[in-house]
């Protein structure tokens, strides 16, 4: 047998015969998928509504029954009085408070017009500017139905078509990231303490008086945890498709090879990592505190990159997982082929290269 | 006895070289760079128009989309066929159609359409961008009865409500006054629990665990100097993302400091506790890490940070509320920018005391010194 394949079986003999650390290592993925995958979206519903109704009457209670029969709104409480309002804040009761005028009705009737106000917690801007828009259209669908059959001349329909993903299910939009950080971390974080794992319990010295050069121990590392990182990707696969039903819109075929080009990265960066440090504490620390939020953050998975600031945009191609998130979405929910990600492709394999590069040139034959 | 513990302790965070400039390194990187990636504001859609039209008015209804502050016209296309590649290759977000005889229809017909097709992949996105030009196209439609039908006609003596809608404690709806509380938790669970989670496996590894358990150290004693030293690190945590609010991002809290330390220094012991309890656990370092990880991460995913509580279905609500980061986020954004005090937040107060003492008795009770 070759001296670089009894090589690689020493490496699955160190890592499959820690069965603990193999299941946690296959099980971490496949649960996270899943939790991720269903409850991470930004679709707003259920949100809290209290109400400040002094009239309390036909026009005002039609109202606050549409807002109960809403998916959007929960009515939670009735306040009495300002000072009350600002308590339901302050306590995180009511997201939005809708405070009608006194005498409500016979104000509309008489004078043709009525106030309500629409009072936002603004604490999270989003959500504000959100469920203000559906509170004012609940009440606009109130306002028709006062106008009753009046047929309001000079219409124009909006015709509206939401493409590629017509339920506007966040899963569509969040499940490719969820794939993307769960890869590259799981991945950087396993080779992250191959090699100095081995420094620190002395092996090393074993290692390096061997007749293997650096290119092939670091290759050779990597061989084991990339068929454990495979395992992974078909699982999170399978249950995008079939638990989170996620379609794969594209060519299945497109997706694999980006995706085993990006899992390869991956594992580069964490042997860059145990190349660059001294200790497992450093290493794990780098590859799983350090790393995650930008993992998490610049990569598109939950922030859309163009909102970003241009300095950020320009930081956020450093970060593979911005490019692979971007591809899975081209190919599994727009359905484009593989040409349309060949870019994304190039800079995967680009970035392989580099840190394969500098892992080298980093690797200590020597030790001090 | 006790401080010859916690002595040690700290000589041997000090040893590693890497562990102090981490702790005051990160989180001066996070919360300058991370407030102005997490930014979820839907303003600047990429409109591809297709005006078959070429009228007064549909040059009108294209003025009124591209003024309303939430729209930039990418491109003209000529054909729905180009659009659509312009929503693929990522340059537009949305498709605005103007059917031929768009104006003459209008004012002869008394009705016409206009065909919106926005890209959905992002649901919230491409649900938003059609709601704003929805309310685009019907006040257009509303001007153009106006100009049609004179005032004080039967047409527009309807009653109207007016909504007047205002928003409270972040007047100017600045993102970044959302996050970055929020964000100091974050930096806050990361550390004081990854520390800690490597702490006593690190030690199980390097072999002088032995040395402890042969120790008459109590296990209480040994638990409570293994937490002691994440709390300072953990308050030093805090007060740096305090200044760094005040300094970059102006933000001060509405309540008081004392309240936030107060919260601050129970949330540390709840997460720095399920650090050691992992480390109890754990065999190796890399075990400790990966499950640590797994826990951060459900933590941090599913607390309200990044994405609203209220829209994860029933059981990852129900999960939430098991979830002590939740109620320290809510807490801190409250203080912050509400200026809620103790008596506003009796409920997080007790459920953060609740969390802290199950986690650490836990870790206290999982400590073995005879294996």
């Amino acid at each position: 047998m070759s001296p670089f394949l009894s090589f690689i079986q020493k490496e699955f003999h160190h890592i499959f015969r820690d069965h603990r650390t193999m299941l946690i290592l296959l099980g971490i993925p496949i649960i996270e998928v899943i939790l991720f995958g269903f409850a991470i979206t930004t679709e707003i519903k259920n949100s809290k509504i209290a109400i400040f109704d002094p009239s309390n009457d036909i026009a005002t209670q039609r109202i606050i029954e549409r807002f109960k029969a809403s998916d959007y709104f929960d009515v939670v409480q009735y306040v009495h009085s300002s000072k009350e309002i600002q308590q339901v804040f302050r306590q995180n009761k009511a997201q939005l408070v809708m405070a009608f005028d006194e005498r409500f009705y016979e104000t509309l009737l008489h004078t043709g017009k009525a106030n309500i106000q629409l009072i936002a917690d603004a604490t999270d801007p989003n959500t504000a500017t959100t469920i203000t828009n559906y509170a004012s259209s609940i009440i606009s669908s109130y306002q028709q139905e006062l106008m009753g059959q009046n047929k309001v001349p000079y219409q124009i329909t909006p015709v509206i078509k939401l493409l590629y993903n017509p339920q506007m299910k966040g899963s569509f939009n969040f499940v490719p990231g969820v794939l993307g950080m769960i890869l590259l971390l799981i991945s950087a974080m396993m080779t992250s303490i191959a090699i100095v794992r081995e420094k620190e319990i002395g092996t090393m010295e074993i290692l390096l008086v061997s007749p293997m050069n650096p290119l092939a121990i670091i290759l050779a590392k990597m061989v084991p945890y990339f068929l454990l990182s495979c395992v992974n990707l078909t699982t999170v696969l399978l249950i995008s498709v079939f638990v989170l039903h996620v379609p794969i819109a594209g060519s299945l075929g497109g997706l694999i090879l980006v995706s085993l080009i990006f899992l390869l990265v991956s594992l580069a960066l964490g042997m860059l990592v145990s190349t660059l440090t001294d200790s497992q504490l450093v290493a794990m620390l780098m590859s799983s505190a350090v790393f995650m939020l930008p993992v998490i953050l610049l990569s598109g998975m939950i922030y859309p990159i163009a909102n970003m600031p241009i300095w950020l945009q320009w930081l956020s191609n450093i970060i593979p997982a911005k490019w692979y998130i971007s591809a899975v979405r081209s190919i599994m929910i727009e359905g484009l082929n593989i040409t349309f990600v060949f870019k994304e492709i190039m800079v995967l394999i680009l970035m392989f290269v580099i840190l394969v590069a500098i892992s080298l040139k980093k690797f200590k034959v020597r030790l001090e | 006895m006790i401080n010859y513990l916690i002595e040690k302790e700290f000589k041997q965070i000090r040893r590693n070289p890497f562990l102090p400039r981490l702790i005051l390194a990160y989180p001066l990187m996070v919360l300058l760079i991370f407030p102005w990636a997490a930014n979820y504001e839907i303003r600047n859609l990429n409109v591809s128009l297709i005006d078959n039209d070429h009228t007064t008015y549909s040059q009108q209804l294209t003025q009124k989309i591209v003024s309303s502050g939430y729209f930039r016209l990418t491109n003209l296309s000529s054909t729905n066929q180009q659009a659509l590649q312009s929503i693929e290759s990522g340059k537009a977000d949305v498709i605005v159609e103007i059917p031929p005889h768009f104006e003459r229809d209008l004012i002869n017909q008394q009705t016409s359409n206009v065909m919106i097709d926005a890209n959905a992949v992002d649901g919230t996105k491409g649900g938003l961008a059609s709601l704003y030009l929805t309310d685009i196209v019907k006040n257009f439609a509303t001007d153009v009865r106006e100009k049609w039908i004179p005032q004080g006609n039967a047409a527009n003596s309807i009653p109207i409500i007016d909504i007047i809608s205002q928003n409270r404690y972040n007047i100017h709806l600045n993102y970044q006054n959302f996050m970055v509380p929020a964000l100091m938790v974050m930096v806050l669970t990361i550390l004081a629990g990854f520390l800690p989670a490597l702490n006593i496996v690190g030690e199980k590894e390097a072999g002088t665990m032995e040395q402890m358990n042969v120790t008459p150290v109590p296990k209480f004693t040994f638990i409570l100097a293994k937490l002691l030293p994440y709390w300072i690190i953990g308050s030093i945590v805090m007060t740096i993302g305090f200044g760094i609010a005040w300094a970059f991002y102006g933000l001060v809290p509405a309540g008081h400091f004392i309240t936030l330390y107060l919260f601050s220094a129970i949330y540390i012991l709840t997460v720095s506790g399920l650090g050691l309890v992992i480390s109890n656990y754990s065999d190796t370092m890399q075990q400790a890490m990966f499950i640590m990880f797994f826990f951060v991460l459900v933590l941090i995913l599913m607390s309200g940070l990044f994405t609203p509580i209220n829209s994860m279905p029933q059981w990852g609500q129900w999960m939430a509320a098991f979830n002590p980061m939740s109620y320290f986020i809510q807490v801190m954004r409250s203080i912050y920018l509400k200026g809620s005090e103790l008596p506003d937040l009796i409920p997080q107060f007790f459920a953060l005391i609740g969390f802290a003492v199950f986690f650490n008795g836990w870790a206290v009770i999982s400590y073995r010194k005879n294996n």
